[in-house]
């Protein structure tokens, strides 16, 4: 089904559906969504590819957060949300009849602020796997090294394991999120403005390890720095009061923009 | 007030400095021409001193824009402005170079013009000069049609630089004698005709400035 769907919520996966099938690639046509009155997406169609960076920017408020929510069903949990058009990841109907754990599983997601969980570092990063069910030491101690490894991070706490993520400077803690995220194998990573609250440093730290990550994973990213949407995405979309403006490879956006209002915004004539 | 006010002041003043240097670079082809007609060796050789600050202009010019893509990290057509901005500095210096030989040539073989037809020789230097003129203006007035227009003029420079080179094989082969003078010709032809070039080259720039799209005139 396509159009006119309600708001699901989460619910127990059909025992006897056949798995479903994530990959890193995004299908999205149509899609609407409202916030009770209020419609926050318009219509918005849209290929995500596979092991890309993707950038999502545009001014406060136009709805590029609110849609990449939308990739793991983040907004199932904000009330009178309404969200109709198609979704898919994969082969997978996102808003069909799934088991949004499993969603999640494979759709991670890091937020603008680091948001550790009060636990060791090592804790944090079996929480995912522990959740999913492996119970294992030797096989949780393999999925920490790896992801921390993969987030680039492996040498600098391989012997603070023990301890407490909260003792991590800011950019410590949002490497050690996307290493979580990480942790149970996701197809594809959102990242909601992951370095508004960092220094350069941790910001350079940050797009060196999203340029590693597309190696295996696709990143969609939220953000307010033009510059760092140039640096490290494949594709850019710029999005304006709810419309998908424009959409396309990010040299060519910031080359040379189709639409004026992407030409306007990008060029700080507004916005 | 623009949200890119030291932007949009950047963008101004290096077009504006780049204005200048193309209109030094127009007169000093206009003086080439001059001191063509009028075998004046002592205004060719000043226009060799004029070439240094064509040279002052071209580092001034980079340093603006190095510093626009510094501190005002422009994109798109903003971005389009510096970076075409950059190459076509290099086209101008290169003019002011080819303008600064031919008074070289003048300056230093007196007498030189006086031999042989050189009527067409300077009909290739009124129409360089145009070329260039035009070429420059239709970057800093983004003006399309007139980089395409001036783009076509450099069929006519090359059909008179063959009828020069056809003219001074002649010359050469009546008086083998002269044929040191029909080479310093030759090589002050091939300077206009390479000048024509240089302002195609301005043309494409204006073009991809305007639309992103590189152009190639042929």
């Amino acid at each position: 089904m396509l159009f006119g769907r309600r708001k699901k919520t989460a619910k127990a996966p059909d025992e006897t559906a056949a798995p479903a099938h994530y990959s890193g690639r995004i299908d999205v046509k149509n899609a609407d969504l409202f916030y009770g009155d209020f419609q926050a997406l318009k219509n918005i169609s849209i290929e995500i590819p596979e092991k890309q960076i993707t950038a999502f920017i545009g001014p406060t408020g136009c709805g590029k957060s609110t849609f990449l929510k939308c990739f793991n069903r983040m907004n199932d949990l904000i009330q009178g949300c309404k969200i109709t058009g198609e979704f898919r990841i994969g082969d997978v109907d996102i808003y069909g009849d799934i088991d949004v754990n499993d969603l999640r599983k494979n759709v991670g997601m890091v937020f603008q602020k680091p948001n550790p969980f009060p636990m060791s570092v090592y804790d944090n990063i079996a929480y995912g796997p522990r959740t999913f069910g492996i119970k294992k030491r030797a096989e949780l101690d393999e999925i920490v090294e790896r992801s921390l490894v993969q987030a680039a991070m492996w040498d600098e706490l391989k012997d603070r394991l023990n301890k407490s993520a909260l003792g991590l400077s800011g950019g410590q803690q949002q490497r050690l999120c996307i290493a979580r995220a990480l942790a149970v194998g996701p197809e594809i990573i959102l990242m909601d403005e992951p370095t508004s609250a960092l220094d350069p440093i941790s910001t350079g730290k940050i797009e060196e390890l999203c340029m590693e990550l597309k190696k295996d994973v696709t990143v969609v990213i939220v953000t307010h720095n033009m510059q760092q949407a140039v640096r490290i995405s494949d594709k850019t979309a710029f999005f304006l009061l709810g419309d998908l403006i424009e959409y396309g490879d990010t040299d060519q956006i910031f080359t040379s923009p189709k639409q004026k209002q992407t030409e306007n915004y990008i060029t700080g004539r507004f916005g | 007030m623009s949200a890119r006010k030291y932007l949009e002041e950047g963008l101004a003043e290096m077009n504006m400095t780049l204005k200048e240097m193309c209109l030094l670079v127009e007169d000093m082809i206009d003086q080439a021409v001059t001191a063509l007609t009028d075998n004046d060796t002592a205004l060719a050789a000043h226009i060799h001193e004029r070439d240094k600050k064509v040279d002052e202009y071209e580092i001034d010019i980079e340093r603006m824009c190095m510093r626009l893509l510094l501190k005002e990290q422009p994109v798109a057509a903003d971005f389009r402005a510096v970076s075409t901005s950059l190459k076509v500095i290099t086209d101008i210096e290169r003019i002011g170079d080819q303008a600064s030989d031919i008074g070289d040539l003048i300056a230093q073989n007196a007498g030189v013009v006086t031999k042989g037809d050189t009527a067409k020789l300077k009909m290739m230097g009124i129409l360089a000069k145009d070329m260039v003129k035009n070429s420059v203006d239709s970057f800093i007035h983004a003006d399309n049609d007139l980089a395409d227009r001036t783009a076509k003029k450099d069929d006519e420079l090359d059909e008179l630089f063959i009828d020069v080179k056809n003219g001074l094989i002649e010359f050469m082969k009546e008086s083998p004698e002269n044929a040191d003078d029909a080479l310093v010709l030759m090589m002050i032809a091939k300077y206009f005709e390479r000048i024509g070039d240089h302002a195609v080259n301005v043309c494409e720039w204006t073009k991809y400035e305007e639309t992103g799209e590189h152009v190639k005139f042929q």
